[in-house]
């Protein structure tokens, strides 16, 4: 018979361990997905995972990696912070849409006028964009005792009426003969966040960098970030130790959201170039499987979403020369997070085995 | 002599890292009330849930009336005629009386004929209680008679009762004493658990007496002295609290008018309660548990906010002030409950250290965190209380009780508080660890610090008090000195019998000597 026995202190070495078991086991039953769509499993799995980093072309998917983990970075590093306290902002899809939209809405105002000053203006409307809208839920959690899980993804779907309408109507392009979008930022210098667009280098990396710094000085050095531990472990403690739950879930679905609306921002401003119908892309859900691969630690997250970004560009990569249909590296994406949480159950409890009948 | 009703030989249950009974054996005859006597983690739990079929022994075994007992679950055990009253109720607050005893039974009546059980059996031994109230506004006692009568509706001939009267007033007590000895009369055992000797006394036929899970004596406890039996009890000759010092300064903390209304659904609401303290001076506050102890704490750590000027320290109004802001005047607080409360669970000791010390201790610059000196500030705690424990790094739900216990004493003791209320300061904790912590506050009230201890312990109240009150209800009985206080003075200000009636046992005698 098979027991679960908790352990009287949680296991660091297995909590660091559990993600590079769950990868290993995602990468086991990935191969026998694609064996069953009549794949190569070892030809699948080496054009996800190695061929972008070290393959005959890795110069052209290396700068694509940074492309596509510096919004997983800003968004997951946002998510850590509320989900270390036991806030569930699961809308951070529809705050990115709305950093986005005030973001880029703010630069194409000032169309086609050339400042050093409008870039900033912008990245300020698309933080202050995405902090509005994670402020809804928190305002509805703290004044009428909502739940904020329900609320931040339902307004997602509202912020994706909303880019629809805003692609189709205000932000569409004059000159666009029109076909639904905006503007786009590559005819506009002053608004674009590219640093250096052939080495894949924007201002959303930079930015990604200097989240994780600050949420590792926070949680580790700054008690407010202690304050956010305690709330996640015992919220009765927090209390005690005189923790105001109001202003920490203010603190927390403000932070992700704002976090969440620059990385809209960039990304519109950069990779994607215009506010357009199929803008939104999903980051705002990939960062939850981010945050929890990487154990909610900063440097974790790093990791976890330049992981994930290899996995977005491996299997376009798969897609193109394997045949490789989308929804199978979807499915891939959604068995990590299974297995990761699965086996996040051995940091805390161990697996004994029993003879049947001793008990 | 007749073949006793539970015989139990050579009983072991080891857990990992502790031997939780070694070789016990005792016999627990027909129609006795026996008692099991020992400390807090003695076994005495361990052993009944063997009985209970809750836990299987190592090895050992148990005899019931002549045959093999070796009940695999409590259904078994129930099948036999063992039933069980746990110290903690197992009760549907939202649910009313009668509903909750259909839960506990294999298949039961139509409502209504239950509903008449439950009048029967409650009338038969003076247990009053309507099947058709809601069990969240039943009081402590009343939750109690709930779980007796589910047991005595199924005819048990041995009935285990675990700490029963933790949660009763002196007078609610004697009611129980006559309805376990009219059960005795009528043929049932009762195996009752305790660790108050003068209980015990009063009502056991036999103890058996464990420590450290061994059976260290058996008496005849009507004819042993208390002070024997808990020489067994504890193996050791207890030190008694002293206090050095019996003079009281100028008022330190003065609640006057406090009213607050819980914020959960089955709390207490409190009601106008008034009291004073002063620099040097214990107040004990006793009363049942339920009765508006949470909510008094919250009251004056400033995790509930509370009208103005309901609660003053040196004049100043503090009401509405948050725990924080109350640290910072000196009003230090230790919750009774240790996990989850007064500690994170999953948090090491340096980080609980943290938790109330931030700002007496001044572990924070600007908000960020001066680890070094928040780990020596543990360090401190450790040494100066003994709590034990391999290092600051441990979490604390890896601590035993009385040693987590000490820890959270022990954080507010060294933070130099002018006033500290403790909510069940001892509870749980083994003998020598209680000792220490009531030396502790002892030790502190001389240093000039104003003190409210509650407690559901009335020895330890008595032993460390200088003045008395006790919450019944969300209200404060009047406060006085604890000096010559009766047993029964004690009772009646946690709220007499709170109209329990006492078993029919007696009208039925008068009735008989009148005919």
């Amino acid at each position: 018979m098979i027991a679960l026995q908790k352990r009287p202190t949680p296991s660091r070495t297995l909590s660091l361990a559990t993600p590079l078991i769950a990868v290993l086991i995602t990468m086991i039953m990935g191969g026998l997905l694609f064996t069953v769509l009549g794949k190569n499993p070892f030809e699948a799995i080496r054009t996800i995972f190695w061929d972008p980093v070290f393959g005959e072309f890795a110069f052209y998917y290396r700068p694509q990696l940074l492309v596509k983990a510096a919004p997983l970075v800003l968004i997951a590093i946002g998510l850590s912070l509320g989900f270390k306290a036991g806030i569930w902002n699961i809308g951070a899809e529809g705050q990115y849409i709305i950093g986005a939209i005030c973001g880029a809405g703010v630069g194409l105002a000032f169309y086609p006028t050339e400042s050093r000053l409008i870039f900033p203006l912008m990245i300020l409307a698309g933080a202050v964009g995405g902090w509005a809208w994670a402020m809804i839920p928190a305002i509805l959690k703290t004044r009428f005792g909502t739940n904020e899980i329900l609320v931040s993804l339902m307004l997602v779907y509202v912020a994706e009426q909303l880019l629809a309408s805003m692609s189709l109507g205000l932000l569409r392009n004059p000159e666009g003969m029109g076909f639904p979008g905006s503007r786009n930022f590559s005819d506009f210098p002053a608004g674009s966040s590219w640093i250096n667009e052939a080495a894949g280098l924007h201002w959303g990396m930079a930015f990604a960098f200097i989240a994780v710094i600050f949420a590792y000085i926070l949680l580790n050095r700054h008690i407010l970030g202690f304050n956010i531990r305690l709330t996640g472990d015992s919220p009765h403690a927090a209390r005690f130790a005189g923790v105001n739950p109001t202003r920490l879930i203010l603190f927390c679905l403000g932070t992700s959201g704002a976090l969440a609306g620059l990385a809209g921002l960039f990304e519109v401003t950069g990779p994607s170039g215009q506010i357009n119908i199929d803008f939104a892309s999903g980051y705002g859900f990939t960062a939850i499987i981010v945050a929890f691969l990487g154990r909610l630690h900063p440097v974790g997250i790093l990791l976890a979403a330049l992981l994930m970004a290899l996995t977005y560009v491996g299997g376009d990569l798969a897609q193109g020369n394997l045949g490789l249909p989308s929804a199978a590296i979807q499915v891939f994406q959604g068995m990590l997070l299974f297995f990761l949480l699965a086996l996040d159950l051995l940091t805390n409890y161990r697996v004994v085995l029993k003879k049947k009948g001793a008990a | 002599m007749t073949t006793p009703l539970l015989s139990i030989k050579g009983l072991t249950k080891a857990y990992p890292g502790v031997v939780a009974n070694d070789d016990v054996s005792f016999d627990i005859g027909q129609s006795e009330v026996h008692a099991l006597l020992g400390e807090n983690g003695a076994g005495k739990s361990t052993l009944v849930k063997m009985i209970y079929g809750l836990v299987k022994p190592d090895s050992g075994t148990m005899t019931w009336q002549g045959k093999s007992f070796t009940p695999a679950d409590p259904k078994t055990a129930r099948a036999s005629g063992v039933a069980m009253v746990f110290q903690h109720f197992s009760l549907f607050d939202a649910l009313k009386v009668s509903e909750n005893v259909a839960l506990g039974m294999e298949n039961p009546p139509p409502m209504r004929d239950l509903a008449r059980k439950i009048r029967r059996v409650s009338e038969t031994y003076g247990l009053p209680l309507d099947p058709n109230r809601i069990v969240g506004d039943l009081s402590a006692g009343e939750r109690q008679r709930v779980e007796i009568i589910r047991c005595l509706l199924q005819d048990p001939k041995l009935l285990i009762m675990d700490e029963p009267t933790s949660v009763l007033t002196p007078q609610e007590v004697d009611i129980l004493f006559k309805t376990l000895n009219k059960l005795r009369d009528e043929g049932t055992s009762i195996l009752y658990i305790s660790h108050k000797l003068e209980e015990i006394r009063k009502l056991c036929d036999h103890a058996t007496i464990l420590r450290l899970g061994k059976n260290v004596g058996e008496c005849v406890p009507a004819e042993t002295s208390a002070r024997d039996m808990a020489e067994l009890m504890v193996g050791d000759t207890l030190q008694t609290p002293t206090r050095s010092t019996e003079k009281t300064g100028d008022v330190v903390l003065d609640v006057s008018g406090l009213t607050l209304e819980p914020t959960s659904p089955f709390g207490t609401t409190l009601k106008n309660i008034h009291f004073t303290v002063s620099a040097g001076e214990i107040l004990g506050i006793g009363g049942v548990a339920g009765n508006g102890q949470d909510e008094l704490l919250s009251a004056l750590s400033g995790e509930s906010l509370t009208w103005p000027d309901a609660v003053k320290v040196k004049g100043q109004d503090v009401a509405n002030l948050g725990p924080n802001a109350r640290r910072e005047r000196g009003i230090l607080c230790a919750p009774e409950e240790r996990l989850g409360h007064a500690a994170a669970p999953d948090m090491s000791l340096t980080e609980n250290a943290l938790l109330t010390g931030a700002i007496r201790e001044n572990l924070t610059n600007n908000g960020f965190v001066n680890w070094a000196s928040t780990n020596d500030f543990a360090k401190s705690i450790i040494e100066r209380f003994d709590v034990r424990t391999p290092g600051t790094h441990v979490a604390a739900r890896a601590l035993s009780g009385g040693n987590l216990q000490k820890f959270v004493i022990g954080r507010e003791v060294l933070q130099r508080p002018e006033v500290l209320v403790v909510n069940q300061p001892t509870w749980g904790v083994d003998a020598a660890a209680a000792a220490a912590i009531r030396q502790a506050l002892l030790d502190l009230a001389a240093e000039g610090a104003a003190i409210v201890v509650i407690s559901q312990d009335l020895d330890e109240l008595m032993e460390i008090s200088d003045r008395f009150g006790a919450l019944n209800e969300g209200r404060l009985s009047d406060i006085r000195p604890a000096a010559g206080l009766t047993v029964d003075e004690i009772g009646l200000m946690m709220g007499g019998a709170h109209g329990m009636e006492v078993a029919h046992v007696g009208d039925e005698e008068k009735e008989g000597a009148e005919a």
